[in-house]
């Protein structure tokens, strides 16, 4: 294996907070089966960008993602990341420039912790400082310990933890790009929507551009930046904000995807602040305020759990600032709906 | 705990106590107790015995010791072999995607399992030569399959999604195999040796109907010429030495298994 990747795997590295992908008509289809896994595929994720793909079991939606890595190749059409064909390029280079996760881990339950972390900066020929150091800031990073788990075995770690280590692994060259297919999948409610809340976090902070999938539609509208909602083939029946998407779905399938309490689902991207407050002596007062962090979703809670008419909206040094009640929630999704959205039209 | 030594190994091992549990213990020195006790009592019923010339000619310290080694030495020389050829077979089985090339190698290592020793050691001799080659090759040919299979099963059985991880980190398939793959089959290969080891030493006292030595001559001559002393010296020895191959061989698995399996 020669040691010197090419130029053009140099760049896409360089660029370590989001690259732009462009996939091109790609298509896959083996030889054994009548109906291409995905057909004829083009979507760009601009940097930066979290985009989920979410659709049923069998869609095609992880084969598409894996054409990115090349852990499958496409049959036919392009993919280039940061203007670079992706296809004429070395796939084992390539690889250890793209973050990485799977929904079962695939820890190496050999290695430590540490170890396992190192295993691309490694291949990358860092050196040994600047793989320790690494390792210490990322276990940061993913709120474990380095102290505690550097040297800890994948075994002794809890599911939750060891899914911790799986995006820390991922994370460990700096990659532009993750992929990440179903990686909060086998954790239970609680851990999830912790582990959920940790990735936004951490990727206000690394701006990577993220491919991440998903068959759960409140996940995709909790994390993404654009849903594309994936039927069978790998076709796309929409592809927009989650916001968006709730608002005007583009037809009975992505519809029938969003199920029911669809506005409900909408609230939860929704500040309070972008509703229009009332005047505070709206509100009857009373313990249980709304602060203005809020989500809308959190104010109708309130006000359904009090069945008061209308509540206290307080800043974050608990002043009143305004009152929110169930009509001025509604007209809020009133004023969303009305706007019109891009939808992509069926083939 | 006995003795600074094992303190020490034992220090080493204690860093995983949840995942590795304790190297020593008393399960540990079963055999080896066994083994000097049955070796006590044996010597103690031969020293209570009048020996006549015919015995005394086998049962002194320097035919048995050289018996012994004839035994070690194909045993061990044929494990071996085994083992560098079998392991790489192994290795370039689990690549190929052909069913049928897996299914044949397979099937004539079967055979070679499957096909009587003695059969196969005389056969041999008839086409071939007398002697410890021919004997050397009957054990190879014999305790081939044990690990054959197992290094096939061991990478085989290696967890797919830890393979694919390995992939998608840019691995190349060389890497995989040897920080992945291997590693990580090393106790199912381990195993497979062992079984092999003991194979052989059982199947090498049959040497002796080729002239090529080890502790079966003991046992030939002593059914022949109805010396029973030397026929159960050489019986009880080889039991002895399977016994404690068997606990080595235990001690390495345990030794070079990765940690954190």
């Amino acid at each position: 294996m020669p040691k010197t990747p090419d130029t053009a795997i140099i760049q896409i590295a360089r660029n370590t907070s989001g690259a732009r992908i462009v996939l091109d008509h790609v298509t896959k289809s083996y030889a054994n089966q009548p109906v291409a896994a995905v057909e004829d595929f083009s979507m760009t994720a601009e940097p930066g960008e979290l985009i989920m793909f979410v659709g049923p079991s069998g869609c095609g939606k992880t084969t598409t993602m894996k054409m990115i890595n090349r852990i499958i190749e496409p049959t036919s059409g392009s993919i280039s990341i940061d203007g670079r064909d992706v296809l004429s390029l070395n796939p084992h280079e390539l690889r250890r420039h793209i973050g990485y996760v799977i929904q079962q881990i695939g820890l190496f339950p050999h290695m430590t912790i540490a170890e396992n972390i190192a295993v691309v900066p490694k291949l990358l020929g860092w050196s040994k400082n600047a793989i320790g150091d690494r390792i210490d800031e990322l276990l940061t990073t993913v709120e474990l310990n380095p102290r505690d788990f550097a040297h800890r075995y994948p075994k002794q770690l809890s599911g939750g933890q060891q899914q911790r280590v799986g995006v820390a692994r991922a994370l460990a060259a700096d990659p532009p790009v993750m992929l990440m297919d179903e990686p909060f999948g086998a954790t239970d409610p609680i851990t999830r929507e912790k582990l959920q809340a940790e990735f936004l976090r951490l990727q206000d902070s690394l701006g990577k551009t993220i491919i991440f999938v998903t068959h759960d539609f409140d996940e995709a509208v909790r994390l993404g930046d654009r849903i594309a909602v994936l039927s069978d083939r790998s076709q796309i029946e929409q592809f927009d904000t989650p916001a968006n998407i709730l608002a005007s779905p583009a037809n009975d399938y992505v519809a029938s995807f969003i199920g029911h309490g669809a506005a409900i689902k909408r609230l939860t991207l929704i500040p309070v602040t972008d509703a229009v407050l009332g005047p505070v002596s709206e509100s009857s007062g009373g313990p249980i305020t709304v602060c203005d962090t809020d989500t809308l979703r959190d104010a109708l809670d309130s006000l359904v759990l009090t069945g008061l008419a209308a509540l206290t909206v307080v800043d974050e040094a608990r002043r009143p600032i305004g009152s929110i009640s169930v009509d001025r929630i509604s007209a809020v999704l009133g004023a969303d709906v009305a706007t019109p959205t891009v939808q992509a039209s069926r083939p | 705990m006995t003795g600074q030594a094992t303190g020490d190994m034992a220090v080493s091992y204690s860093r995983q106590p949840s995942v590795r549990g304790r190297f020593f213990t008393a399960k540990r020195f079963v055999t080896p107790v066994l083994v000097v006790l049955v070796l006590g009592i044996l010597l103690l019923w031969l020293s209570s015995l009048q020996l006549d010339s015919i015995e005394r000619r086998t049962l002194n310290i320097d035919y048995i010791i050289n018996r012994t080694r004839e035994h070690l030495g194909l045993t061990i020389v044929a494990s071996a072999l085994v083992a560098v050829l079998a392991i790489p077979l192994g290795i370039a089985l689990s690549r190929t995607r052909s069913k049928v090339v897996r299914g044949i190698v397979l099937g004539v290592a079967n055979v070679g399992q499957a096909t009587p020793a003695v059969g196969v050691i005389i056969l041999l001799a008839i086409v071939w030569q007398t002697g410890y080659t021919t004997a050397l090759m009957a054990l190879v040919i014999y305790s081939f399959l044990p690990v054959l299979r197992n290094t096939l099963i061991g990478l085989q059985q290696v967890d797919e999604s830890v393979r694919e991880s390995a992939r998608g980190m840019g691995m190349t398939p060389n890497q995989v195999l040897l920080h992945v793959e291997l590693p990580l089959a090393v106790p199912v290969i381990l195993a497979g040796l062992r079984t092999s080891l003991v194979f052989c030493v059982g199947v090498a006292t049959i040497a002796t109907f080729i002239n090529a030595g080890g502790l079966g001559d003991m046992i030939v001559n002593g059914l022949k010429l109805q010396r029973y002393p030397v026929l159960i010296t050489g019986a009880v020895l080889v039991a002895c030495i399977a016994l404690l191959i068997d606990w080595v061989a235990g001690i390495a698995e345990d030794l070079l298994r990765p940690r954190g399996t």
